[in-house]
């Protein structure tokens, strides 16, 4: 499967990090690029619980493609998701159920960020992801 | 001002986490743990496991030796003299639960269970369950802003109703003492049962249950430097003679019929199954090992690093402490910066920190907070790594802000 023109973009761009700072900075570019959320989808229904922020996600099937839409108060979570969103936007379902999302972060350089520890809010967020594309 | 411990070498895994370049400041959360014990577990499991008050063997013998010897070292660690019993659980949490069970018999609906507003999870969760099930009023005594239990406010709200008072001895998020004394005394005058969590107490300094005068007392081994999977109820005699038989099973039985059995007292009586042998034995070795140490200056090296804690705190713009810590910890903001944000940018130096809700979730909505960072202190640690967090803080809050 190839990678959609901004995904291959935000692996370029991760690719040459040197160092935690860079890489913060960077995450936080991606995160203010998210397109915000309204008001009226930042609802309980639509909150991701499990993050130590709040993060609220929301997905739909249009013409057979996924478009997922998110935001979080937190600005690190927030450019996590939206790599997330990078990766998944315009995917058909097929497409979406076979994809590994955490070799995406991994090739990101961000698998720690995946770790099984209840306060990491991604898990929460891929997790909610599988929910809404069952 | 260099603050070096002098107990840092004692503790292997400091050294192994500082190879790996992580600085650990979360000791209220689990403690890093000295080479005495992890050389009693390895002898332990080397020379012998067996279970304990089952096996007329050697081996059984030799581990039920030691599985008592490490109940009546807990028994001296908190002075329990002639004055009651040391129960072994699975941790503070179970001890707590263990309580809210083994007493739910004695209440009476419209009765009354007082708690505080600073409460930890797992000394509100069990009484507040026990309330709903028996139809009880839970009280909460509110704190006032230096994140002490409001005494006037407790004097009204401590009365004849009052069956039970379950308080924290030492905040796990504002770490301030709290006035056990005259809330103990308030609740004696009504005849209400006194429950005191030591989970963080325990840890600093040395408390005598007699000088406390509670009927209860719990904390668990982990965060005083011990092995998880242990908790510790101590009961006065008569405290504990009203607990009814919480778990069944193994060996905390008399006699058994196919349609009734009857149930040893206190300690065994509450120690259904296996317990956790090894790491009760290995609480013994760390207490054998913090009994060895000069607690005026661990004391003193305490309240020194503290005391830099919260000066390098102080300097720093922005920055809010919750409640006016005494020791052991210090939680805070930072104006304008998400608690998650600074936790994640902090991990990625390398600092061990706790953030988010510190299991005291009423608190942090009282306090208006959605979260906060936890810095906490071992005897390991030093000033150095109290300096490594501070750069890294510093770097943290120039890229967020």
């Amino acid at each position: 499967m190839s990678l959609p023109a901004e995904a291959l973009r935000v692996l370029e761009d991760f690719r040459h990090l040197a160092g935690w700072e860079q890489r913060a900075r960077l995450l936080m570019q991606w995160g203010e690029r998210l397109p915000p959320l309204s008001d009226a989808d930042k609802t309980e229904a639509n909150r991701v619980h499990g993050c130590e922020s709040q993060v609220w996600l929301t997905g739909q099937l249009q013409d057979g493609q996924w478009q997922f839409t998110a935001s979080s108060d937190a600005r690190m979570i927030r450019g996590l998701v939206a790599l997330l969103l990078v990766r998944v936007n315009g995917l058909s379902a097929d497409e979406l159920q076979e994809i590994d999302l955490p070799d995406w972060f991994n090739q990101l350089g961000l698998s720690r960020q995946l770790s099984p520890s209840r306060s990491n809010g991604l898990n929460a967020v891929l997790q909610r992801m599988r929910e809404l594309t069952r | 001002m260099l603050i070096p411990s002098p107990w840092r070498a004692d503790f292997p895994a400091i050294a192994a986490l500082q190879r790996q370049d992580q600085i650990y400041l979360d000791s209220a959360a689990t403690t890093q743990k000295p080479q005495a014990l992890i050389d009693a577990l390895a002898h332990y499991y080397s020379n012998g496991a067996a279970n304990v008050h089952r096996a007329q063997h050697l081996p059984g013998a030799h581990a039920t030796q030691a599985f008592e010897d490490s109940r009546s070292k807990t028994g001296q660690w908190l002075n329990v003299g002639d004055s009651g019993q040391i129960v072994f659980t699975h941790g503070a949490t179970s001890a707590l639960n263990l309580l809210a069970y083994g007493l739910e018999a004695r209440f009476q609906p419209g009765d009354e269970i007082v708690i505080s507003a600073l409460e930890h999870h797992a000394n509100l969760l069990p009484w507040q369950q026990l309330a709903q099930r028996r139809g009880l009023r839970l009280v909460v005594l509110p704190i006032n802003d230096s994140g002490l239990i409001d005494l006037e406010a407790a004097r009204q709200l401590i009365g004849p109703r009052t069956r039970l008072l379950a308080v924290s001895q030492l905040s796990n998020v504002l770490g301030a003492w709290q006035p056990l004394p005259p809330l103990l005394a308030l609740a004696r005058s009504f005849n209400a049962l006194t429950v005191v969590d030591g989970a963080q107490g325990v840890v600093h300094g040395r408390h005598d249950v007699q000088v406390l005068g509670c009927d209860f007392y719990v904390f668990s081994s982990h965060k005083l430097y011990g092995p998880d999977g242990v908790g510790v109820l101590y009961g006065r005699h008569e405290a504990l003679s009203q607990l009814r038989h919480w778990q069944f099973g193994g060996e905390m039985v008399l006699d058994a019929d196919y349609q009734q059995a009857s149930f040893r007292q206190a300690p065994l009586g509450f120690e259904a199954g296996t317990p956790p042998i090894a790491s009760v034995i290995g609480l013994g070795a760390t207490l054998d090992y913090l009994a060895g140490l000069d607690q005026a200056a661990v004391s003193a090296h305490e309240a020194a690093l503290h005391a830099h804690l919260l000066q390098g705190l102080k300097v720093r713009k922005g920055i809010r402490l919750l409640g006016e810590p005494q020791l052991a910890l210090a939680s805070f903001t930072v104006d304008g910066v998400h608690n998650a944000d600074l936790a994640h940018l902090l991990t990625e130096q390398g600092i061990a920190v706790r953030a988010g809700h510190h299991c005291a979730m009423p608190l942090m909505k009282q306090l208006g907070l959605a979260g906060a960072i936890r810095v906490s202190l071992g005897l390991y640690n030093d000033s150095e790594d109290l300096e490594r967090f501070f750069e890294a803080l510093d770097q943290a809050l120039e890229l967020l802000r």
